[in-house]
């Protein structure tokens, strides 16, 4: 029982995730997870405003089905089987991030600089994760894939649009972690 | 209901993401910075491995539920819109510590921030819909 309270490893987690992956083929369908933003829009009607929506959304009901699936497995990740948040970080980025006001750094999953009620209440922090999400949803359908599609699925059955993707998402991060976040912070 | 197997699969997968912190704003951001091996390890194991597999697809040796030949469709093409688009997405990513999945995942650990994430994330989705004619490729 021990193993399942204690954090995994990247070698657990890395070959978990494929075998995920290797389970969505499985099914009979394409592994990823970004086309829901899509198909959410549709359900919520935005096949009216734009003929891009017009798609019949019962044929990614299992992709819904996965969703579901995501956001209770959260749920009872969340409550029963990560007993203590803490992680393990590098010296330096605790540092670096104490340095930038982070209080507390590494001792829970979400940093109460972005995440805690205060914060996502007030109009900067609000708009910290409304325009992060916005550059998710419209990124990830720009490039036509997420983490899952295009650096999962896409690398290991090396596609080209896969490379240059992940390295659009290299690109996109690095600015945001080293020019970004100092600024915000 | 055939479609109950994607929501035990997206449980599963949730928990393998929770359990090896790769939901975590920290990780990302050590990542970023090149300051972990963590979720290069992650991210480069499930590729490798995930290799393996496409090549066992590739030669019938895997065959899907029906019995069928496992083919991952082909990402659309284009140079502009995977990397313009791609480091839209990074920038997102590396700010919220958040990508596609986990954004559904963290609804679970953090529902109110979470819940803005999505809306972002449906609100940017319908505004590529709305342009994605006029976008170049």
């Amino acid at each position: 029982m021990d193993f399942i309270f204690q954090p995994w490893a990247w070698y657990i987690g890395g070959p978990l995730i494929a075998i995920s992956l290797l389970l969505y083929f499985y099914f009979g369908q394409n592994f990823g997870a970004s086309t829901n933003f899509e198909t959410m829009c549709t359900i919520l009607g935005a096949d009216k405003v734009s003929n891009y929506f017009k798609k019949d959304w019962k044929k990614q009901k299992f992709a819904l089905f996965f969703v579901v699936g995501l956001i209770i497995g959260g749920f009872i990740a969340a409550n029963y089987l990560i007993p203590n948040q803490a992680i393990d970080l590098n010296p330096k980025t605790v540092q670096e991030l104490t340095d930038l006001g982070f209080a507390n750094v590494g001792s829970q999953y979400f940093p109460d600089e972005i995440f805690s009620d205060e914060v996502i209440f007030s109009l900067k922090g609000f708009l910290i994760l409304l325009v992060s999400g916005l550059l998710i949803g419209f990124g990830t359908r720009y490039a036509g894939g997420c983490t899952s599609g295009h650096a999962i699925t896409g690398l290991s059955s090396l596609q080209l649009p896969s490379l240059l993707a992940v390295i659009g998402f290299f690109i996109g991060g690095i600015i945001a972690t080293w020019v970004i976040i100092p600024i915000l912070f | 209901m055939k479609n109950i197997k994607f929501l035990i699969l997206g449980i599963f997968f949730a928990i393998v993401l929770s359990k090896s912190q790769a939901i975590s704003w920290y990780r990302f951001y050590e990542m970023f910075k090149f300051q972990s091996f963590h979720m290069f390890g992650i991210i480069g194991g499930a590729i490798v491995i995930s290799m393996i597999f496409m090549q066992l697809f590739k030669h019938g040796k895997i065959k899907d539920i029906n019995g069928n030949k496992i083919v991952p469709r082909p990402k659309k093409e284009g140079f502009i819109s995977t990397i313009l688009g791609g480091t839209l997405f990074g920038l997102g990513w590396g700010i919220s510590g958040a990508c596609a999945a986990p954004i559904f995942v963290i609804l679970g650990f953090k529902l109110i921030p979470a819940l803005i994430l999505l809306a972002g994330a449906l609100l940017g989705a319908f505004i590529y819909g709305i342009l994605s004619k006029k976008l170049p490729n």
